[in-house]
């Protein structure tokens, strides 16, 4: 991952190496960077193209109830999944770091395994288990806990389960390298001091394995909001994402400045995000980025 | 003087990892007040030993009773016992004080009194002013002072030190031994310490129970294990000594006559020893006097002498038997005449300082 903070200019003139990376940088972030900058400042033309006049019109069209909902949604879906993704992938993480060599093996696979199949077929997976048919309300109906066919896909729901199961890998990886790397004589000492195994792993586990939890949230929380096929595909007509809002000025109503309006937003919002993190993690070891 | 207290008591303590035997079934009894040492090699089993007492650990097989009280399957948190880790354990993200207070917070101590305790406890350790620090800011001497720090103000029954001076430098270790003993004394609490440096063992303890292969090879104080070892493991790894290959001829009442080398040599015996047995007697170097001139002392070898190094106050010799065996003794310079090397020297000593041992060498890798 580059790192636009920290590819200084002390960092540049003494290491050689870092030149190739920096062109890069220059190129493909920077460059790029100011060019969505730039177009999202002027005006579509009648043939679909940018130019003048030049003003901040496509920002002002941002602030209206449409924008604002559909802000808040990708907001309070890219929280959830943040949150859901912890509350799954740090117990997945903490039992894979505390397994024996050979189970740690296996289970890292498990994780990792995915990767290797394209996301969208990984999608359309979800889609025909949640589908009227599928096999989560066969099993319901033939349970006999429903008379008919539940509603999934096509919600909210589907999107949040959806969003959780493409973004956990990112919050487990951090979080085990945390709790792999943790000394668990502190554990031990804890204990040794009167502290109960609940108040050991509050006190010690958790605030020492804190930098993996803070990357793995800003690791999920920043894809989500942009992630955009994942409600295509899964969610209803009205799970309009911030992502959504983005791939449809472009594709369909072929808006290029505004689409590039509506991702500065989107940049903006996860550099605040990332300001965050750094702050609140300043201090503490072991900082992703 | 009263009768010691038994305050720990360990019974038939056994520990497997897998199929590897750690305790092989210990017993011992700490007295209230007392500061006893587990010495041993690495691997000896004196961590373990050390677990196991803490908590952190549950025996294979056996006890652990502290006040008369069953305590082997007690929770680490309920026990009054307190470790100072090998590597301190600090917890890097709390402060000193925090780091101190870590035990009192849990008990939901006021925080008057625990400001109050805190204060008493970096004045004991000598750290004031160093409350705010990290543990990253500290040295290692000043974080070996916090780790005890942080164990005391809970005032146990006994407190357990796991090599707590071992990644000090020498300069800071003897220093620190000193003030540990002190402390211990001044307080009152029982220290069950671990190191494998035998000096420190030999300074600091009360009692010192030597350990090998999961065993308790002897428990002594630290004079009755240094003159009155009783295998040759014992001797060697404590101090220097010489472990000379003798045959019993005669055993009588008051002692043993040995035949070492074609010299009859009585010595103080064991009531173990049987008349035509192979044995070793143990001579530490320092007890050794070595004269150019014959003596008339019963207790003295000749041979030939190999090498002689001066080294001020003390010189070092190597002397060699009829039957090959070598002798290293450490004697007084005072007063001596040059030797000559490749000449006959006579090699004495009191009886009671030669040791004899049983030969327990070949199981020392097993």
């Amino acid at each position: 991952m580059p790192k636009p903070g920290s590819v200084g200019k002390h960092q540049a003139s003494r290491e050689p190496m870092a030149f190739p990376m920096l062109v890069y940088a220059a190129l493909f972030v920077g460059l790029s960077l100011m060019y969505i900058l730039g177009l999202s400042l002027m005006t579509r033309g009648v043939d679909y193209t940018a130019g003048p006049p030049l003003g901040a019109q496509n920002y002002l069209r941002i602030i209206s109830p449409l924008y604002l909902r559909s802000l808040l949604l990708s907001l309070r879906l890219a929280f959830f999944t943040a949150l859901f993704c912890l509350l799954l992938g740090y117990p997945f993480a903490y039992f894979m770091a505390r397994s024996s060599a050979r189970a740690r093996t296996w289970l890292l696979l498990l994780l990792i395994v995915p990767f290797w199949t394209n996301a969208l077929i990984r999608i359309y997976g979800w889609k025909i288990l949640f589908s009227a048919s599928g096999p989560i309300n066969q099993a319901l109906l033939a349970l006999g806990l429903i008379s008919r066919p539940l509603r999934l896909l096509y919600t909210d729901f589907a999107v949040q389960v959806g969003m959780v199961y493409a973004m956990i890998p990112f919050m487990v990886l951090p979080v085990y390298s945390a709790v792999e790397r943790m000394d668990w004589a502190m554990v031990e000492a804890s204990r040794d001091l009167g502290a109960t195994p609940l108040r050991a792993f509050l006190t010690v586990t958790l605030p020492m394995t804190l930098p993996g939890v803070l990357a793995g949230l800003v690791l999920t929380f920043i894809p989500s909001i942009g992630l955009f096929f994942l409600s295509d595909l899964l969610g209803g007509s009205n799970t309009m994402l911030w992502g959504n809002m983005v791939h449809n000025e472009l594709l369909k109503s072929r808006d290029l400045p505004f689409a590039a309006a509506l991702s500065v937003v989107l940049l903006s919002l996860t550099g605040l995000v990332i300001l965050l993190y750094r702050r609140m993690g300043g201090k503490a070891e072991g900082m992703v980025f | 003087m009263p009768e010691p207290q038994v305050l720990l008591s360990l019974r038939g303590l056994k520990k497997t990892f897998d199929t590897q035997e750690a305790l092989a079934g210990l017993d011992l009894d700490v007295y209230a007040g007392e500061f006893i040492t587990l010495l041993g090699p690495s691997g000896c089993g004196k961590t373990t030993t050390l677990r196991i007492i803490a908590g952190l650990e549950l025996p294979t097989e056996g006890s652990v009773h502290l006040d008369g009280e069953d305590i082997t399957h007690l929770a680490p948190e309920k026990r009054a016992v307190n470790t100072v880790f090998q590597n301190y354990a600090l917890f890097p993200h709390m402060n000193v004080y925090k780091n101190i207070a870590y035990g009192l917070s849990l008990r939901g101590v006021s925080r008057q009194e625990t400001a109050e305790k805190v204060r008493r406890m970096l004045e004991l350790v000598q750290l004031q002013g160093y409350e705010k620090r990290l543990p990253s800011q500290l040295s290692g001497g000043q974080r070996q002072r916090v780790a005890i720090a942080r164990s005391l103000i809970l005032s146990p029954r006994v407190l357990l030190l796991d090599e707590p001076l071992g990644a000090l430098d020498l300069q800071l270790r003897r220093a620190m031994q000193q003030e540990l003993k002190a402390m211990q004394q001044q307080l009152g609490i029982t220290f069950i310490y671990i190191t494998h440096d035998q000096e420190e063992a030999l300074t600091m303890s009360d009692r010192i129970a030597l350990m090998r292969d999961g065993r308790f090879v002897q428990l002594d104080t630290p004079r009755g294990l240094y003159e009155q070892p009783r295998t040759a493991f014992a001797a060697s790894f404590i101090g220097e000594t010489n472990l000379i290959s003798a045959t019993a001829e005669a055993v009588k009442d008051d002692g043993v006559l040995l035949d070492i080398a074609g010299f009859h040599v009585p010595c103080n015996s064991l009531d173990w020893i049987t008349p035509g047995e192979q044995l070793l007697l143990s001579l530490r170097a320092q007890r050794l006097h070595v004269s150019p001139e014959p003596v008339s002392t019963p207790c003295r070898l000749s041979g030939t002498l190999v090498e002689s190094h001066y080294a001020g106050g003390e010189r070092t010799s190597l002397i060699r038997l009829a039957d090959g065996q070598l002798l290293r003794a450490r004697s007084s310079t005072e007063g001596e005449a040059e030797p000559e090397i490749g000449g006959t020297v006579f090699v004495y000593w009191q009886q009671e300082s030669g040791v004899l041992v049983r030969d327990d060498r070949e199981r020392a890798h097993a």
